[in-house]
């Protein structure tokens, strides 16, 4: 059994965020990994091996064991339902789950249809509000939905509110705080778990 | 729908080709030789059974459920798992005489996929049930019996961790006071979501001591130790008791020395009130999904007979991923013969055959391409014409 840690991280917005708080933890990640365009990444000294996965795809990877832990939004969490420990909440990339649409319009009555990269989330909200919506899955530039009469509202991630500002959206209702959180693989944290163990006590430390 | 090719099968049913065969039945014969050699006997029960009785009393959620009707409108499941159609044939049968009841199997079940790909829906069990015997004694051969049988079959590098279902309920009834407030906060737990469980243990109008007791749970994890430190965490009653059954059970665990393999750990609860005490799970480093799992239950009673049982079930499949390449050669001779030799040839394969010995007899004709297929085989005889070729 190799007792390297296989870090599944998020590319992009949240990636940075990640990097800095595994630094503020006392790991030394070398220099060129900010911007290296490789997907696999080892960090011999530490024992550590990163995998750059999109946002979206992280639980999977964790779920499946192909990496031991990983760096997911809480977006992803419960859009995936995933079988995997959620073991910290890091407080980084702070945003919510929004419902948003056109200023003073009301649903569609008969068949309201929301467009959404979340339709999982969004189903199992409108429906706890005991309404039955028609979602509309899209993969990204969401706010273009209701723009152009694809849909009556949007379920998206919302961090300050310019691009539906912009857009000419206002946000209806707000659903859920989103932050990104430590996962781990269930074996994993059985099996690598002095290694797991120290890594959530230091991240522990520095997470605000 | 659209039409299907005629090479694609049911999402997530898998073919068992040759060298996969052998390696599943080495495995299976040397689980299955272990389980024998400590008394338990092998049954078999039908691949089918009503919804209604097993398919309800089953621990896999309704969505995985392969469900089908019968003539008469009944809804049908291919079985999910094989505890509970074992838990009905021992109701009805095998438990009349109230004794300690050893039964072991090997077969495959069913579980239809929930997400993606990646999963077979129907996959290999190999397990073991030990009815109608509530002592820590038998807690005890069943996990010594997992080691055993894991150990025998190869498998190196593992670890069983052991929890109880008594303690977290109690602790949580203890603090707590009622049954949905303690079902609210295990929630977490069942979802593995530590997260919430911190933010919704915080949020309760709790003293800090008792707060304190409540997050302390998702640390009990480790060894012998963990029981210490449990007990300091629970006043008495049930929850004790729990605690007290494990101690004992560590203790069997020590005699059969299988302890090495052995941890414990508090967090690991099972959905809705399936295990009724001590429940356990069996990692490989390896693999990403547990390769094994087991427990103490009630389900018998479900069946109309007051009984609890412990038993195990390894997955085959997971276990084969874990033990990593093994190595099955083909050990088949392959005699070649033309018509002339031909009676020579069925004699010298006669003569192998009752050696032991595998040998498989080919008419040289019937092979277009001789070089790809004489590769397949551990030697090759050739009675040709007139002369013998080794």
């Amino acid at each position: 059994m190799s007792n390297i840690l296989t870090i599944a991280m998020p590319k992009g917005r949240i990636f940075e965020e990640a990097v800095g708080l595994l630094r503020k933890a006392g790991y030394r990640l070398p220099p060129e990994f900010d911007d290296s365009r490789k997907l696999i990444i080892e960090v011999a000294e530490e024992g550590l091996r990163f995998i750059l996965a999109k946002p979206m795809d992280v639980a999977t990877y964790v779920e499946h064991g192909v990496a031991d832990v990983g760096i997911a939004g809480k977006d992803v969490l419960l859009e995936e339902e995933r079988d995997v420990y959620e073991l910290l909440d890091l407080k980084i990339s702070y945003c919510y789950l929004a419902v948003a649409g056109l200023p003073d319009t009301n649903m569609n009555d008969v068949a309201p249809r929301v467009a959404t990269k979340y339709p999982n989330v969004a189903e199992a909200y409108f429906r706890e509000q005991g309404e039955q919506v028609e979602i509309i899955k899209l993969n990204g530039s969401i706010e273009l939905a209701p723009l152009i009469g694809l849909s009556d509202r949007i379920v998206d991630i919302v961090s300050t509110g310019r691009t539906l500002k912009e857009n000419g959206l206002v946000e209806y209702e707000r659903m859920v705080d989103v932050t990104s959180r430590l996962i781990v693989n269930p074996v994993s944290y059985r099996i690598k778990d002095t290694r797991i163990d120290e890594l959530v006590t230091r991240l522990h430390e520095v997470v605000s | 729908m659209s039409r299907l090719f005629m090479f694609e099968k049911p999402l997530g049913m898998r073919d068992t080709l040759p060298e996969l065969y052998e390696k599943k039945l080495r495995v299976r014969s040397v689980m299955a030789e272990t389980m024998k050699l400590w008394g338990y006997q092998f049954i078999e029960t039908p691949t089918l059974e009503y919804y209604e009785t097993v398919g309800a009393a089953s621990a896999i959620v309704d969505q995985q459920l392969f469900k089908l009707l019968d003539k008469e409108g009944h809804t049908l499941v291919l079985r999910p798992d094989m505890t509970a159609p074992i838990a009905r044939v021992a109701a009805s049968k095998l438990l009349d005489e109230d004794l300690p009841v050893r039964l072991a199997y090997s077969a495959n079940v069913f579980r239809a996929q929930q997400r993606e790909g990646g999963r077979p829906a129907e996959f290999e069990q190999i397990g073991i049930e030990c009815l109608n015997e509530d002592t820590v004694s038998c807690d005890g051969e069943v996990i010594a019996l997992l080691i055993s049988s894991l150990k025998k079959a190869g498998l190196r590098q593992f670890q069983v961790s052991i929890g109880h279902v008594g303690f977290a309920q109690e602790l949580f009834m203890q603090i707590l006071g009622t049954n949905g407030r303690a079902t609210a906060l295990r929630k977490f737990l069942y979802e593995k979501n530590y997260v919430g469980y911190r933010e919704h243990v915080n949020s309760l109008q709790l003293s800090s001591i008792d707060k304190q007791r409540l997050l302390m749970l998702l640390q009990l994890r480790g060894g012998e130790e963990v029981i210490g430190n449990a007990l300091d965490l629970i006043e008495n009653g049930k929850g004790k008791q729990a605690l007290l059954e494990l101690r004992e059970l560590w203790d069997v665990i020590k005699d059969y020395g299988v302890e090495e393999q052995v941890k414990f750990d508090f967090s690991i609860v099972s959905h809705m009130s399936y295990y009724s005490g001590v429940l356990f799970e069996a990692y490989a480093g390896n693999v990403g999904f547990p390769i094994g799992n087991g427990g103490r239950y009630s389900l018998i009673e479900k069946f109309g007979k007051k009984a609890t049982a412990t038993g195990f079930a390894v997955r085959l499949d997971m276990l084969l991923e874990a033990l990593g390449e093994l190595d099955v050669k083909n050990s088949t001779h392959c005699i070649f013969f033309s018509q002339e030799r031909r009676k020579e040839a069925f004699q010298l394969a006669k003569e192998m055959h009752r050696q032991g010995k595998s040998a498989l007899l080919q008419d040289i004709t019937g092979v277009k391409n001789l070089d790809a297929f004489t590769k397949k085989f551990a030697g090759t005889t050739y009675l040709i014409g007139g002369h013998t070729d080794e």
